[in-house]
C-alpha cells in the first residue's frame, strides 16, 4: 500500500528525529541534555518543514528555536547550578500536565483526521493547489484582508514583552 | 523541460544521460558530485586561508612566518594538519562525552552548511533557495550552540566562563546584522542568494547602501570572533575560551572552523554587496565567475586580517555597549530611512524598471540618491558621536579635577 521512494524514507527519518528528541526531553534528568534533546526534536521538526515544501518556515524554526531559544534555555540551565542535577523525575504537577497534554494531542488529532474523515468531493482540492509560497506568506501579514491585525497585535506583544525584561533587568538608581 | 547538454562543467546530468546513462542515477550523480565538490573546497581552501593569515600577520608584526614546508611555506599547514591527527586525543574527567565530541562537528558544519546556498557562478550554485537569506542566518545561528555546548560539556570552568561571554557577544550581534541584511534585500526585491547577484548586475549595493555595508562587515567581526572584537579566544584572561580542553584534532576542527568562517562572511559580504560572481565576460563563461567571486571576497577578507594584527581587543562591556546603543540605532534607523527613500524614489519612477536593471545607467538615479541618504546619515551619526565624546571627556575631566583637590585637601593639613 505504501509506495516505497526516498521522501518516505526521509519522512520516517525526521519523524524519528521529532519524536525521539521529543521523549528524550521528558524522560532525562539532566536539563542539558534534555535541552538537547529538544534541540534535535525541533531540528526533526524543521525537516518535516522542508518535506511539506514551507522552506520559510524550516529555516525559521532553525532560526528562532534553536539558535535563539534553545541556547537561551541552555544559558538560563547554565547559569543555575543546581538545576544541572536533578534527582527526581517527576514533580507534583505531573497529572495537570498529563491531562493538559492529552487533551492537546486528541485536539490535533481530532483537527487532522476530522476534514479527511467527512470529506466531500466539493471541499477536497488537489494538494497542489494549497501549497503556498513564502510570498504568500508574506503578503497575507500585512494584507488588510487577511491577518495585519493578529500580526500588529503579535509585534506590539513582543515589544512590549521586551520593554518588560528591560525594565525587570533595570538596576534602581 | 528537457535541459541540453551544452558543456560538461554546467550541464553534467543532461551530459551523462547523452553518453548512454539512466537519467535517475544521472541526476543523483551530478548532485552527489555537487554536494562533494561544494563541501570539499571549503575544507580544502581553509589551509590556504590559514597560510595567508599567518603569512600577512607575520608581515605586520616585522616576521616572515613560515617558511620552511613548500615554496613560501605554503605546505606549512599540512603539517600542521597531520600533527594536529596524530596527537593523543583527550577526553577531559567528568567531561559529557557525547556532547563533548559533537561540539567540533557541528561547529564546523554550521560553516560548511553556509556554502550550500553560495552561487559561484550564473549557474553553479549548490541550492539557490527562495530564502537563501535566511537559510544562512539560521545556519549560523547553530554555530553558537557548538560553542555552547563545548564549554559545558568540557567540565572546566574556564571553557564554561568563555561560551557565556561568547554566545552574549554572539547573540547580541545576531541583531544589528541581521537587520542590516534587511536594506540589500529592500533593494534586491530577494531573499534568494542568485537573485541578490543578479539585481547588482547594475549596480553594486555597497554604493546604494554604504552604511548596511559597514554595519554588516562590523557585526560579521564580531560573529567571527574577529579582532578588535576576538573575545571568543582572549588567551589573557580566559587561558584560551571554550576550546580550552580540546586537543588534536577535535581543537583543530575548532580552528579550522573559525578560520573558515572568517573567509565565508567575507564570500558573503562580497556576494551581497560587492556583486558576486558579476564582471565582464561571465555570461559568456560562467566559471570565470568563481574567479570575480574569489577577489571580491578577498578583498574584505585581507582587511580583516590585517585588523586582526594591528588593533588590540574591546572588553566585553566595551563590546556589548558598542553593539546596544550605537550599531543596533544605527542599523535600525538606517532600515526605516532607506525604506522609506526607496518609496519615494519608486514612486518618482526613478527606480530601475526590472527589463533594465542590468543596465548601468539606469540604476544611477536611485544609487546617487540612497548614496547621498546614507552619506548625510552617516554625517549625523557622526556628529552625534562627537558631541557625546566631547560630553564624555568634560565629565571625565570634572572628575579628575575634583579627586585632585580632594587629594590636595587631604594632604595639606597633614604636612602643616
Amino acid at each position: 500500500m505504501l509506495e516505497f521512494n526516498p521522501q518516505l524514507i526521509v519522512f520516517f527519518l525526521f519523524a524519528i528525529l521529532t519524536l525521539g528528541g521529543a521523549l528524550g526531553v521528558v524522560t532525562n534528568r539532566n536539563l542539558i541534555h534534555g535541552a538537547i534533546y529538544l534541540i534535535i526534536s525541533l531540528f526533526g521538526g524543521a525537516g518535516l518543514f522542508v518535506l511539506l515544501s514551507a522552506p520559510f518556515l524550516a529555516a525559521v524554526q532553525v532560526l528562532v528555536y534553536i539558535g535563539a531559544i534553545a541556547i537561551l534555555i541552555i544559558f538560563a540551565v547554565m547559569l543555575t547550578r543546581s538545576m544541572t542535577s536533578m534527582r527526581e523525575l517527576y514533580n507534583r504537577q505531573w497529572w495537570i500536565s498529563a491531562v493538559v497534554a492529552v487533551l492537546l494531542f486528541g485536539l490535533l488529532v481530532l483537527g487532522v483526521i476530522g476534514p479527511v474523515w467527512v470529506a466531500d468531493e466539493e471541499a477536497s482540492q488537489p494538494v497542489s493547489d494549497l501549497v503556498a509560497t513564502t510570498q504568500d506568506l508574506g503578503v497575507a501579514l500585512v494584507d488588510g484582508n487577511q491577518y495585519v491585525l493578529p500580526f500588529e497585535i503579535a509585534s506590539l506583544l513582543l515589544t512590549a514583552a521586551m520593554i518588560g525584561a528591560i525594565v525587570i533587568a533595570r538596576e534602581d538608581d | 523541460m528537457e535541459a541540453q547538454c551544452i558543456n560538461i562543467l554546467e550541464t553534467l546530468a543532461p551530459c551523462l544521460v547523452r553518453g548512454g546513462m539512466d537519467p535517475g542515477l544521472a541526476q543523483f550523480l551530478s548532485i552527489a558530485a555537487g554536494v562533494l565538490i561544494v563541501s570539499a573546497i571549503p575544507l580544502v581552501s581553509v589551509i590556504i586561508f590559514i597560510w595567508i593569515e599567518r603569512k600577512i600577520a607575520a608581515r605586520v608584526q616585522d616576521r616572515l612566518g613560515p617558511n620552511r614546508v613548500g615554496p613560501f611555506g605554503i605546505l606549512q599547514n599540512l603539517a600542521d594538519a597531520v600533527k594536529l591527527i596524530i596527537k593523543e586525543d583527550i577526553t577531559p574527567a567528568g567531561a559529557d562525552r557525547l556532547i563533548y565530541n559533537a561540539a567540533p562537528i557541528i561547529a564546523m558544519l554550521s560553516v560548511i552548511l553556509i556554502w550550500g546556498v553560495v552561487p559561484f557562478t550564473p549557474v553553479h550554485i549548490g541550492a539557490d533557495l527562495d530564502i537563501g537569506v535566511v537559510y544562512v542566518v539560521a545556519i549560523g545561528s547553530v554555530g553558537t550552540l557548538a560553542i555552547m555546548m563545548a564549554g559545558w560539556s568540557s567540565n572546566n570552568k574556564y571553557a564554561l566562563l568563555g561560551a557565556f561571554r561568547v554566545v552574549a557577544a554572539l547573540v547580541s550581534y545576531e541583531v544589528p546584522m541581521i537587520v542590516a541584511l534587511l536594506v540589500p534585500l529592500m533593494l534586491a526585491g530577494t531573499m534568494s542568494m542568485q537573485g541578490i547577484v543578479e539585481a547588482q548586475q547594475g549596480m553594486w549595493f555597497v554604493v546604494a547602501a554604504p552604511i548596511a555595508a559597514v554595519i554588516f562587515y562590523i557585526s560579521n567581526l564580531a560573529e567571527t570572533g574577529r579582532a578588535p572584537f576576538d573575545l571568543i579566544e582572549a588567551e589573557s584572561e580566559l587561558v584560551a575560551g571554550y576550546n580550552i580542553e580540546y586537543s588534536g584534532m577535535k581543537f583543530g576542527l575548532f580552528m579550522a572552523s573559525e578560520f573558515l568562517h572568517s573567509f565565508t562572511v567575507n564570500l558573503l559580504f562580497a556576494i551581497i554587496f560587492l556583486g558576486g560572481w558579476s564582471g565582464p565576460f561571465v555570461h559568456q563563461l560562467p566559471i570565470l565567475g568563481v574567479v570575480y567571486l574569489a577577489i571580491k571576497s578577498l578583498i574584505p577578507y585581507l582587511f580583516t586580517i590585517v585588523l586582526r594584527s594591528t588593533v588590540p581587543r574591546v572588553r566585553i562591556d566595551q563590546m556589548m555597549a558598542f553593539n546596544w546603543k550605537f550599531l543596533v540605532p544605527v542599523s535600525i534607523i538606517n532600515v526605516l530611512l532607506v525604506a522609506f527613500v526607496l518609496k519615494i524614489i519608486q514612486e518618482l519612477g526613478l527606480s530601475p524598471s526590472p527589463e533594465n536593471v542590468h543596465d548601468f545607467a539606469a540604476n544611477v538615479p536611485q544609487a546617487v540618491i540612497l548614496l547621498a541618504t546614507n552619506l548625510l546619515m552617516g554625517l549625523v551619526t557622526l556628529n552625534v558621536l562627537r558631541n557625546a565624546g566631547r560630553r564624555e571627556r568634560i565629565a571625565d575631566q570634572a572628575r579628575a579635577l575634583r579627586t585632585a583637590e580632594q587629594r590636595d585637601s587631604a594632604i595639606v593639613p597633614s604636612a602643616s
